[in-house]
């Protein structure tokens, strides 16, 4: 028994093998996907098991240290301006981040891929129409249009997620446009028509699966993107509005305290750091291991 | 050239004009601004008399056109909380973020350009994996957390330069370091691919076989192409910092442009609002013409497109 499950098998050498094996490789897209899953475990376990309320605030519990400053373990990251545990609203403040983060990021998917794809299809007017909207969405300052519509309607979880996903998808249309040029010159999609598939099927069957790599890896640098955004509308006061902890939240309520006890600030920033981090990294190693050839 | 310039100019203009027009429709956006700038405890009849006073019950496309017409002859309007002109209002502060965004930019170039020509002459050495780093590292640090240690380590602890203000030199030192690392990953990166597509090519080749020193085809021969895309990448990343400015202002006190959208945006002040807003675009539009203009000029092939 153990003589024969000990010789490998050899399997046949499939492009899916490939990549895996690249993927078992890349030092960078493991850390990534690592601290990642342990944020999404954090935001996911510690609000169902953790002792603390991340609401509850105590006037005599105020500003304690967290563990490794001199603190006790009552309160292992310690407790902010309100007396509220701090390891209980990061786990909140995580959901948040991801929520808005994962939302924006699709809207932003939809809108960016649908152009990008219908633009690098037909191309010709289309295509000049579609680069007209990116020209202008580009010139609009983001943080400022968001800034702005958020303090107008009312900032709160759903509000920061549509305006974000109605700003970030310009660069899944212009690396979509072009990943669609190249898929649309190739044999298959010349098959396609020629065969008479209705363009949906077209644009469905052939031409999606084969640019949804590199949608995948936008996708990740765009849901950093959201979220740090998130995080600076937060910290401006216009974004996710308090008791609501978002991260850029807390930032912004350690500022007064910055010159007594900075951990305040630092510890929602470096987890804020971690995430923005640690979601690139996934994004870069996605496009090393899916496109080798086209790295540096 | 001349058909080149008069397109890519006729396109930027189209483009300022839909900007505008959302800009302008930011007044509309979250209902009637008669209501909103009679305030609360308002009678039906003041909010009437705002109305008609401020030309609200006009139709739109008029009112558009006038806000338009004039913003051209540099009338953006009145705030609603600083009541005074806009322009005059945006005017004095313009100097203080267009200053900080040309340190920026210089202080982000004079950082990434070396460090991208490095790791491009010295491909997968340590120095390119320590630039490579500082990229990734830099693009996940959100600009007000940065902002906030640099104060805690600079302003506090070492107590060498101020944490808010605008009165003296000192006190664009750490704006100028928020704002400009924000810039520095895409540039190095950039920097770093251009530099590698040049020096593989067949000319340097023939320049190193001819014999002249390593820092003379570096230099000499393979940046002077490669820093043509890093130029227009500066100017639009000049674009998108005077629209980031308002986070860095904020942090510091700098009571620039960015700060005073920060302050009309807090306090509901929409005319000024709406102005920043085109401001900032028209200065990204200007920006990104300017490159493609400077692009066209040194490198004819991009003309025919």
């Amino acid at each position: 028994m153990t003589a024969i499950s000990s010789t490998p098998i050899e399997l046949p050498w499939t492009p899916r093998r490939a990549m895996a094996q690249r993927a078992r490789r890349h030092k960078g897209l493991i850390f990534g996907l690592g601290v990642m899953v342990l944020i999404v475990l954090f935001a996911l376990l510690v609000p169902m098991f953790w002792i603390h309320d991340p609401y509850k605030q105590s006037l005599l519990e105020r500003m304690k240290p967290p563990v490794f400053l001199g603190g006790s373990w009552i309160h292992p990251l310690g407790t902010d301006t309100l007396g509220r545990d701090i390891l209980a609203r990061l786990a909140k403040g995580a959901q948040v981040s991801l929520t808005i983060g994962a939302f924006a990021a699709t809207l932003s998917a939809l809108i960016g891929s649908t152009l990008g794809i219908l633009a690098g299809y037909f191309g010709g007017r289309v295509d000049a129409a579609v680069s007209f909207l990116i020209n202008v969405r580009l010139a609009m300052p983001v943080v400022l249009v968001a800034l702005a519509v958020v303090a107008l309607f009312g900032g709160s979880i759903l509000v920061v997620t549509l305006v974000l996903g109605l700003l970030l998808w310009d660069r899944f249309v212009v690396v979509l446009r072009a990943a669609t040029m190249q898929v649309r010159a190739l044999e298959y999609v010349a098959a396609a028509e020629v065969l008479g598939a209705p363009l949906p099927r077209v644009l469905w069957k052939d031409i999606l699966p084969n640019v949804m790599n590199t949608l995948i890896v936008i996708f990740t640098l765009e849901m950093a993107h959201a979220i740090i955004l998130e995080a600076a509308l937060s910290f401006l006061g216009i974004g996710v509005q308090p008791p609501t902890p978002s991260w850029g939240l807390m930032i912004a309520e350690g500022k007064e305290m910055l010159f007594f006890e900075p951990w305040l600030i630092t510890i929602p920033g470096v987890a804020l750091f971690f995430l923005v981090l640690s979601i690139n990294m996934l994004g870069d190693g996605m496009r090393d291991i899916t496109a080798p050839e086209g790295r540096n | 050239m001349l058909s080149f310039f008069v397109k890519r100019l006729a396109l930027a203009v189209l483009v300022a004009l839909t900007v505008s027009a959302i800009s302008f429709s930011l007044l509309f956006l979250a209902g009637d601004p008669a209501v909103a700038l009679a305030g609360e405890n308002a009678t039906p009849a003041d909010i009437a008399r705002i109305r008609e006073i401020q030309g609200f019950d006009r139709p739109l496309i008029v009112q558009y056109l006038d806000w338009l017409f004039r913003a051209l002859q540099g009338d953006l309007g009145r705030s609603w909380y600083f009541h005074l002109p806009v322009t005059e209002l945006i005017g004095d502060r313009l100097s203080t973020t267009m200053t900080l965004g040309m340190t920026s930019i210089l202080f982000a170039l004079a950082l990434a350009m070396p460090m991208g020509i490095a790791a491009a002459v010295w491909q997968n050495s340590i120095i390119d994996r320590v630039a490579l780093f500082i990229a990734v590292v830099g693009q996940a640090i959100p600009s007000f957390w940065f902002a906030l240690m640099l104060i805690v380590v600079f302003a506090v602890n070492l107590g060498i330069l101020p944490s808010s203000g605008a009165d003296s030199w000192q006190s664009f030192v750490l704006p100028t370091i928020v704002l400009g690392y924000y810039a520095t990953p895409a540039i190095m990166r950039l920097t770093r691919a251009g530099m590698l597509e040049v020096l593989s090519a067949d000319y340097i080749r023939t320049a190193r076989a001819k014999g002249l020193s390593p820092a003379k085809v570096v230099f000499k021969h393979a940046l002077r192409n490669a820093v043509i895309p890093v130029i227009s990448l500066a100017a639009v990343q000049l674009g998108f910092m005077l629209g980031g400015s308002i986070v860095v202002e904020s942090i510091f006190a700098l009571h620039g442009a960015g700060y005073l959208a920060w302050e009309s945006i807090s306090r509901n002040d929409l005319p000024t609002m709406q102005a920043l807003i085109l401001i900032f675009a028209m200065f990204y539009i200007f920006f990104t013409l300017l490159a493609d203009l400077l692009n066209a000029w040194m490198d004819p092939r991009l003309r025919l497109r």
